[in-house]
C-alpha cells in the first residue's frame, strides 16, 4: 500500500463513473428509438458495479469496477399513434423503456461522483509533492 | 548514532504512516460510494497508533546477525496495516452501501489537514536537527 494506490482507487472510480455516464448517455440518445437493428425498440441498460481489491492486497478495500451492464427489464412504452409505420393492429407503438428523468438523475448522480474522485486525485497529488519536498 | 536520529523521528514516522494508510481507505470508501453492498471502513486512529507505539502492531522485529563484536547491531520493525473497522452508517441505503459521501468527504478534508501538519512537524525536526548538527 501506498499513496499510489490513492491514484490506483481513485481512478478506477473516474473509468467506472465515466462509463455509467456513457450508458446513461446512450439511454438518453436512444429515448425514442422505436426500432434497433433486431428490429426491437432499444432496452435501457445500467451497470452495476463492484469492489476491485487492489492486485497483491489481502484488504477487502480497493477501487470499483463495472463487472457488468444489465439491460433493464421494465416494460416497454406504449404509445397510441395509428399513423406510425411500426404500429401494431391496435395502432400502439412499443417504445424503449428509458425513463428520462430517471437517467438524468443518474447523469448528475455520476458526475457529482466523479468531481468527488477529481477531488481526492488532487488532494493525493498536492499530498504526495509536499511529502517529495519533505526536508527542504 | 543513526539510531538515536531514527528513534527521534519514530513517532512522526508512525503517525504518517497511518494517516497515509487511512487516506487510502477513505479514498476507497469515495470511490465505492455507488457500489451496492460495499460498507464504509475505517481506521480508529488513536487506538492504531498506541497499538504502533507500543510495539504490539506489526510483525516481530528483523535483527541484524553480528559475527563480530566490532559489528553494530540493528534492528527493523515493519509495521502491519492497521485494523480496518466498519462505519455505522447514519442513514441506511436501500442497496446495502453504507457510504455517506458528507461523512467520508470530511474525514477525508479532516485527514489531509492532518497530514499537512504531520509533514510540518517532521520538516521543523529535520530542520532543528540540522542546525543542531552545524560546525
Amino acid at each position: 500500500m501506498s499513496t499510489f494506490s490513492i491514484f490506483q482507487i481513485a481512478g478506477s472510480a473516474l473509468m467506472a463513473q465515466s462509463q455509467r455516464m456513457n450508458v446513461s448517455a446512450s439511454n438518453l440518445a436512444n429515448s425514442e428509438s422505436a426500432a434497433g437493428p433486431d428490429g426491437q425498440p432499444y432496452r435501457a441498460r445500467e451497470v452495476v458495479f463492484e469492489v476491485a481489491p487492489l492486485p497483491g492486497s489481502s484488504e477487502p478495500v480497493g477501487g470499483v469496477r463495472v463487472a457488468r451492464v444489465i439491460e433493464n427489464q421494465a416494460p416497454n412504452r406504449l404509445m397510441y399513434d395509428p399513423s406510425h409505420p411500426l404500429a401494431d393492429e391496435g395502432g400502439y407503438v412499443s417504445l424503449p423503456n428509458v425513463d428520462v428523468v430517471a437517467e438524468t438523475v443518474n447523469m448528475i448522480s455520476a458526475s457529482r461522483s466523479y468531481q468527488a474522485n477529481v477531488e481526492v486525485i488532487n488532494t493525493a497529488k498536492s499530498l504526495m509533492a509536499r511529502t517529495l519536498t519533505l526536508g527542504q | 548514532m543513526t539510531d538515536r536520529i531514527a528513534e527521534d523521528l519514530r513517532f512522526y514516522q508512525a503517525a504518517i504512516q497511518l494517516r497515509q494508510q487511512r487516506q487510502e481507505v477513505l479514498a476507497a470508501n469515495i470511490a465505492n460510494a455507488d457500489t451496492p453492498g460495499y460498507k464504509a471502513r475505517d481506521i480508529d486512529f488513536a487506538a492504531s497508533l498506541r497499538e504502533v507505539l507500543d510495539g504490539n502492531a506489526g510483525l516481530p522485529p528483523l535483527v541484524l546477525q553480528t559475527t563480530s563484536a566490532r559489528h553494530i547491531s540493528m534492528q527493523a520493525s515493519a509495521p502491519r496495516s492497521a485494523e480496518l473497522a466498519y462505519r455505522q452508517p447514519y442513514q441506511r441505503s436501500l442497496d446495502g452501501n453504507t457510504v455517506e459521501m458528507e461523512a467520508e468527504r470530511m474525514q477525508f478534508a479532516d485527514n489531509t489537514q492532518r497530514y499537512q501538519a504531520d509533514l510540518t512537524l517532521i520538516s521543523q525536526r529535520i530542520k532543528t536537527m540540522m542546525a543542531a548538527l552545524q560546525p
